[in-house]
């Protein structure tokens, strides 16, 4: 049992190391002072510094808060649409190919995401003239496509488990269909929601490949600015900026589970 | 007068089952109606035709003299209290059962004393701000009740109201559910599959089976006077015997063979014609000795299990007809006969069912 234990306790050490090690390290000399990413030579909070003055890493954080925010709403509206399609409507006729469209994006390889969403906006405006060129509103597009995906797997999961009893509660005291969603449906798949919403988010927030598809002069997002600087070489102000993503991810995550934990034990605590 | 509640020749079925099967039910106003049957017997869909949920494949549904069909369940004087309650989870006890009432056009201090004399009506006026995960499950079932009658229902239509309460609990809520129906004279159709909470709620009950009503009587006719061996086996237990008349005189049947039975009966049965007895376990006596009584029968204790209250036994007699009986324990010194031991039953001729199906 010991031995069991030591060697569970060593392989999930070496996982997690693996996983977290680099991390660690970046954060590590994201504080160092000198100019090397490499070679520690005293703690600074100089970097962080310079990124605050650093007008161009600034604005791309903003457009890519911009669209993340944008991209999140619109995929979370749609999730909804999907997850409720397949869970409400039972067999509807093309409910196989729907399902099929819905979720290819899951396993479609980003950058042929990526390329066909460009080549959509060229002949979209070479035939209707709209999106003239590529920016801001063609990036929200594109990462509201496939995140729509992610967001209708997490809201179907918990549809699902929706007792319909609920909603049929409802109908028999007066209310009507679209009364209901909104009084009763949505507010008790709220928690997916939330969580359909920052996974959203988050995967539109860290996206590099197709955002450098569709993205146009004056639209450059954070990672596109971080990979292009990256290819001068690491700097520490690199490794700073990383870390304040890390901080802000990992905020969001912390904060969306600590509100879901805290609505689910006050309900066990007083079972 | 016409009967407040008709369902004629209702039919209802799903892509390969026959849930209910041409099925006709007359109930009255006021009235506390038990649908019983085991499950998958077609009860709780016929609840849901009522309620509207579903619409049946053939047959009228009339409400108060009114026809339902293509009535949606938010334009029915029905309301419907469900399994699980079915409570919104995300609103306070107040809120879920103000609900019905708001839809109504209710707002204002017509709402809060409506939902406040609810709240009297099933003892919860304290809890009023609780969520419904903050409630006991007997609490839950209450607010369910409440809401369940906030729009004052001329048919509320209760889904195995108790099923999900423990069984102390049920017994003071089945009370209290007759106390409320009372007071309110709406009128009630509970479907259940227990029988000792049908009996002790209804004042009728339809027993169901594969879709149709077997049998519709008052609790004791359905107990005493089963019309069928289904319904005498179903409600409680009972002891059948397989036998053939020997004489009937209008007033008493008798059975030959190895064992010789008499039995009341209204009926007039041919000479020759197979029947089948059923006496209830209570109903027979067991004793040690000889008494001297009609239908008396020699047997062997097979099998015995001591409730404290009772007794319940398993005899046989020598021909191999088994007899399932209980003897109350009325005084504790009482030497039972015991496991192989060689008694005597003896039963009323009264007490004999007898069932030509």
């Amino acid at each position: 049992m010991g031995r069991m234990n030591g060697l569970v306790l060593s392989l999930g050490a070496l996982g997690f190391g693996i996983l977290y090690l680099p991390i660690i390290i970046m954060v590590i000399f994201s504080f160092n002072a000198g100019k090397l990413v490499s070679v520690w030579s005293g703690a600074s909070l100089k970097w962080y510094a310079g990124l605050l003055k650093n007008d161009q890493l600034l604005s791309a954080f903003g457009t890519s808060l911009l669209i993340a925010v944008w991209a999140a709403t619109i995929a979370t509206i749609f999730g909804i649409c999907i997850a409720v399609a397949f869970v409400r409507f039972g067999n509807f006729r093309s409910r196989l190919a729907l399902s099929a469209i819905a979720s290819a994006p899951l396993v479609m390889p980003e950058i042929v995401t990526g390329l066909s969403m460009l080549l959509l906006f060229i002949s979209m405006e070479s035939l209707f003239g709209w999106p003239s060129g590529r920016g801001v509103d063609t990036i929200i597009i594109a990462h509201a496509t496939f995140g729509m995906c992610f967001a209708a797997v997490v809201i179907q999961a918990r549809l699902r488990d929706f007792d319909m009893a609920i909603e049929e509660a409802a109908a028999d005291l007066g209310a009507t269909q679209p009364f209901i969603f909104l009084s009763i449906t949505l507010p008790v798949i709220a928690p997916a929601v939330v969580a359909a919403w920052l996974l959203a988010f988050t995967l539109s927030f860290d996206d590099l490949v197709i955002a450098s598809f569709v993205s146009g002069p004056g639209s450059s997002t954070l990672p596109i600015v971080i990979f292009s600087k990256v290819r001068l070489g690491v700097t520490p102000e690199i490794n700073a900026l990383a870390t304040v993503m890390i901080v802000v991810v990992a905020a969001a995550v912390i904060g969306a589970s600590w509100a879901i934990r805290r609505r689910l034990s006050s309900r066990d605590q007083n079972q | 007068m016409a009967p407040f509640i008709r369902l004629r020749s209702i039919s209802k079925h799903f892509v390969d089952v026959v849930a209910v099967d041409d099925l006709s039910l007359d109930i009255e106003k006021g009235e506390l109606f038990c649908l019983l049957g085991a499950s998958g017997c077609g009860k709780s869909t016929l609840l849901r035709l009522l309620a509207g949920f579903e619409s049946p494949t053939k047959g009228v549904i009339e409400i108060d003299g009114q026809d339902m069909g293509g009535v949606a369940p938010a334009n029915r004087p029905v309301n419907f209290m469900f399994q699980n309650y079915a409570l919104f989870p995300h609103m306070s006890v107040t809120d879920n059962i103000g609900y019905g009432l708001r839809r109504a056009g209710m707002r204002g201090t017509e709402l809060a004393e409506r939902v406040d004399s609810l709240l009297k009506l099933v003892r919860l006026h304290e809890l009023g701000g609780r969520k419904p995960h903050q409630l006991s499950g007997g609490q839950r079932q209450r607010v369910a009740l409440a809401r369940a009658l906030a729009r004052r229902p001329k048919l509320l239509l209760l889904d195995e109201p108790l099923a999900a309460l423990d069984k102390k609990l049920r017994e003071d809520t089945q009370f209290e559910l007759v106390d409320i129906q009372e007071k309110l004279g709406t009128t009630f159709i509970v479907v259940t599959h227990d029988q000792e909470e049908a009996m002790t709620l209804a004042g009728r009950i339809g027993i169901m089976d594969a879709g149709q009503l077997v049998q519709v009587d008052a609790p004791r006719r359905l107990y005493e006077r089963p019309k069928s061996s289904f319904v005498a086996d179903f409600l409680g237990t009972i002891s059948f015997v397989d036998a053939v008349v020997a004489s009937c005189d209008k007033t008493s049947i008798t059975i030959g063979g190895d064992l010789n039975i008499c039995a009341a009966c209204d009926d007039d049965l041919p000479v020759g014609a197979a029947v089948k007895l059923a006496i209830r376990p209570e109903k027979i006596y067991l004793s040690r000795t000889k008494s001297g009584n009609v239908n008396e029968i020699e047997v062997v204790v097979e099998d015995l299990a001591y409730l404290g209250f009772a007794t319940n036994y398993r005899v046989k007699t020598a021909s191999g007809q088994m007899f399932k009986l209980q003897q109350q324990q009325r005084r504790s010194l009482d030497a039972p006969l015991s496991w192989g031991e060689t008694g005597y039953v003896h039963f009323d001729p009264q007490d004999v069912i007898v069932l030509q199906d």
